[in-house]
């Protein structure tokens, strides 16, 4: 990859795609938050909802708390526990079963969304994009696992790391760390953020909506005044 | 005590002549659009019989309602933690087909179909896929008078405890209609299971409603409502709900089932109750209490301390003179010939049920209908007493019976009165009922007229501020728009949106193609 592209995709991109995420999801839900919802099929077929949805959100959710944890944690934090080349190896462990169940679920859930007839006349396309968009992620993430395995030394790691670190804290020069890595790092990376891009206009705004504010509701009932 | 008023309604099974017109009507205001074509706001099913959806009285199999656990109101499809267990997939939600599969006609085909051997046919066409269906296999009144065979309809959760067995031969058939809405229940396990916290209930009329722009679809609310009257729009991925017509209850008109009731079955009007006793009467350790429990939230209005009370807190004067003429406030609690539906699933109801009365099962062999004294013998009607106290009273006979009589003495006194002109006040102290009472009740349910069955105040925005006649809040919404799909006033009509649009276009008109 020549340098404009690595510099565009890893120095700048992540920056367009945070501003797309963060304003499109907050225009959304502010003008026309009666789209905003988790748009379950699930009433016009239940087969293949229980394995494959359970499946899917398990897997996903811990992928991305493991992405979170992985990448944004500093080294100095996790040192004096472990070297990377065991923090790497955790995250290919992790990652390969949390991974596996993750594709189980989406088989599944692709499965009934392309071929059962009620499911398929009822999606928009934004559903069915979004979940071979999430499948082809998902076979690169799991793909990086055998490039990761062909140097255990945790050195791709914390450049990964690094970067979002970088990233995250607006450093200059995060795209540097990159540059060295893997086409298939590279392509995940890149698909990832795009999908930060496209999630304020998929269902996949429902994730804001994660309703935990329902524990601490200390009244069953709710009644509104005039 | 917290004062808080309902708009309430009873509906008299002894009138309902099982027309539809409430089903119909409703369903062409409220739910014939995409997405809900499956859905009956309002449905009239054939007693005995299942329902729509299927079973849905069983709450074994659908986990609706509440249960009293350890002491503590629950709901039935669990704590908080065990419901949002089954948020990415819930094993307690039914699928369309327990309901039925929308459908439509090709109708077009029957006047463009070129010349043939046979008429052409329209065929039933799904909703959903667009393609034809062999078959329609159920549906909001599928068991119609009757129906189908009694294997399937004696599963109805109505006869337990019951030998129904005898009820399948012709001589012993009986049936009822049930005209089943949304219930507006003072404790609904809908508003309690909603993640997002959408449904609501309304502090100045009861009305449950559910913010269409806060409902996330997480579609808890369908499996917790023991009555299954929430219906998940799969077009637009939110939950809906009966609304008790509340745009026509704010200026005093009633629902819109109500109104086009033929037989006059329906009444409408304000019950004054304590909020506060809610939760402790939703919680009696024995079902059969339940019913009774709920009458003792109910308030008097005619009581001097209620009434400076339901001031306080904020009940407008013309509410409480309407919950003093209330018809429903007479027929639940007054003469007690109204009862709450299902009153085991613990959501206190407020849609109630005047009993119906049926004929009497041996009176051809006797000769004449046995009377003890002057009124029947109640245990005789055709439709077994249980079977009626499964349903209103979680298997209490007693105050089944009891309205039922009166019923019954009500009819035998103005038979008398009318026609013989002869005053039979031996009938009425039988049941405990005086004169005046039975005029009245004569009056509100078997004359039934408009004014008389509908006792509607209009809703006071002007109190809503924390003032009277705040003009901000009183006067803002008044030139506003109106009922509208979220997104405030913004239509949200076209069809190209950045955020995904529609799917399906209208095929109820006939246009499958």
């Amino acid at each position: 990859m020549n340098n404009f592209l690595d510099q565009f995709f890893f120095g700048y991109f992540p920056y367009l795609a945070m501003t797309i995420f963060i304003v499109g999801s907050a225009l959304r839900y502010d003008r026309d938050q009666y789209t905003w919802k988790a748009d379950s099929s699930q009433l016009l077929r239940k087969k293949g909802m229980i394995w494959g949805s359970n499946l899917f959100h398990v897997g996903i959710i811990l992928l991305f708390f493991g992405h979170f944890v992985g990448l944004l944690t500093p080294e100095w934090v996790y040192h004096p526990f472990m070297t990377a080349g065991t923090k790497q190896l955790m995250a290919m462990i992790a990652g390969g079963i949390f991974g596996t169940i993750c594709l189980i679920g989406l088989l599944i859930l692709l499965n009934r969304r392309l071929f059962d007839k009620r499911i398929s006349r009822t999606s928009k396309f934004s559903d069915t994009f979004i979940l071979l968009y999430l499948f082809a992620q998902l076979l690169l993430g799991l793909l990086t696992i055998p490039y990761s395995a062909q140097h255990l030394d945790g050195s791709s790691m914390v450049a990964l790391a690094n970067w979002a670190q970088h990233i995250t804290t607006f450093r200059t020069g995060a795209a540097d760390f990159i540059v060295a890595e893997v086409w298939v790092f590279k392509l995940h990376l890149i698909l990832g953020m795009t999908l930060f891009v496209i999630f304020p206009f998929t269902r996949l705004v429902h994730i804001w909506s994660v309703p935990v504010q329902y524990l601490t509701r200390t009244n069953y009932q709710i009644v509104r005044r005039r | 005590m917290k004062i808080r008023a309902q708009i309430g309604m009873v509906l008299n099974l002894d009138k309902c002549i099982g027309c539809h017109t409430c089903s119909v009507t409703c369903k062409n205001v409220w739910t014939s659009r995409q997405g809900v074509e499956y859905a009956w706001f309002n449905n009239v099913e054939t007693k005995p019989g299942i329902g729509y959806p299927v079973d849905w009285e069983n709450q074994d199999k659908w986990n609706g309602g509440w249960v009293s656990k350890n002491g503590k109101l629950q709901p039935k499809i669990g704590g908080k933690f065990r419901l949002l267990a089954k948020i990415f997939a819930n094993p307690d939600l039914p699928e369309i087909d327990d309901y039925y599969e929308p459908f439509t006609f090709n109708y077009a085909h029957l006047q463009n179909a070129p010349e043939m051997v046979t008429p052409p046919v329209a065929r039933p066409h799904s909703v959903i896929t667009g393609e034809v269906m062999e078959k329609p296999e159920w549906g909001p009144n599928w068991e119609e008078i009757l129906g189908g065979e009694f294997k399937k309809r004696s599963k109805d959760y109505n006869f337990k405890e019951i030998e129904k067995e005898i009820y399948g031969e012709f001589e012993n058939t009986f049936m009822m209609y049930l005209p089943r809405l949304c219930e507006h229940c003072l404790n609904p396990t809908c508003v309690a299971a909603c993640p997002s916290g959408a449904i609501y209930k309304r502090e100045e009329d009861g009305i449950v409603l559910i913010d269409q722009d806060k409902c996330r679809g997480w579609r808890m609310c369908v499996s917790a409502c023991p009555y299954k009257k929430i219906y998940y729009n799969w077009q637009s991925g939110k939950s809906e709900k009966c609304t008790f017509c509340y745009p026509r209850i704010e200026s005093g008109d009633p629902t819109v089932c109500s109104e086009t009731c033929v037989g006059r079955i329906r009444s409408l009007g304000v019950i004054l109750y304590d909020a506060d006793k809610i939760e402790e009467m939703a919680n009696m350790s024995d079902e059969k209490d339940l019913y009774k429990a709920q009458l003792k939230i109910f308030l008097d209005p005619n009581d001097k301390t209620v009434q400076a009370q339901a001031k306080k807190d904020g009940v407008p004067d013309s509410w409480i003179e309407a919950a003093q003429n209330s018809p429903v406030y007479k027929m639940a609690i007054d003469w007690k010939v109204a009862f709450p539906l299902h009153p085991e699933y613990r959501t206190l109801p407020m849609v109630w049920y005047v009993p119906p009365l049926s004929p009497i099962q041996n009176a051809i062999e006797k000769g004449v209908i046995d009377t003890r004294g002057v009124i029947p013998n109640v245990e005789e009607l055709r439709i077994p007493i249980r079977y009626l106290s499964n349903m209103l009273t979680a298997g209490d006979d007693k105050p089944v019976i009891f309205a039922l009589k009166r019923m019954i003495a009500m009819r035998n006194f103005m038979r008398a009165k009318r026609i013989d002109n002869i005053i039979l006040t031996e009938v009425l102290e039988e049941v405990g009922l005086t004169e005046n009472m039975v005029d009245d009740m004569y009056k509100t349910m078997a004359l039934a007229a408009y004014e008389d069955r509908f006792v509607i105040p209009t809703n006071h925005k002007e109190y809503a501020g924390e003032t009277p006649f705040d003009n901000d809040i009183a006067f803002d919404t008044r030139s506003s728009c109106g009922f509208s799909f979220g997104n405030g006033c913004s239509e949200g009509s076209t069809t190209a949106t950045l955020f995904g649009g529609k799917t399906h276009s209208n095929t109820m008109n006939g246009k499958t193609s």
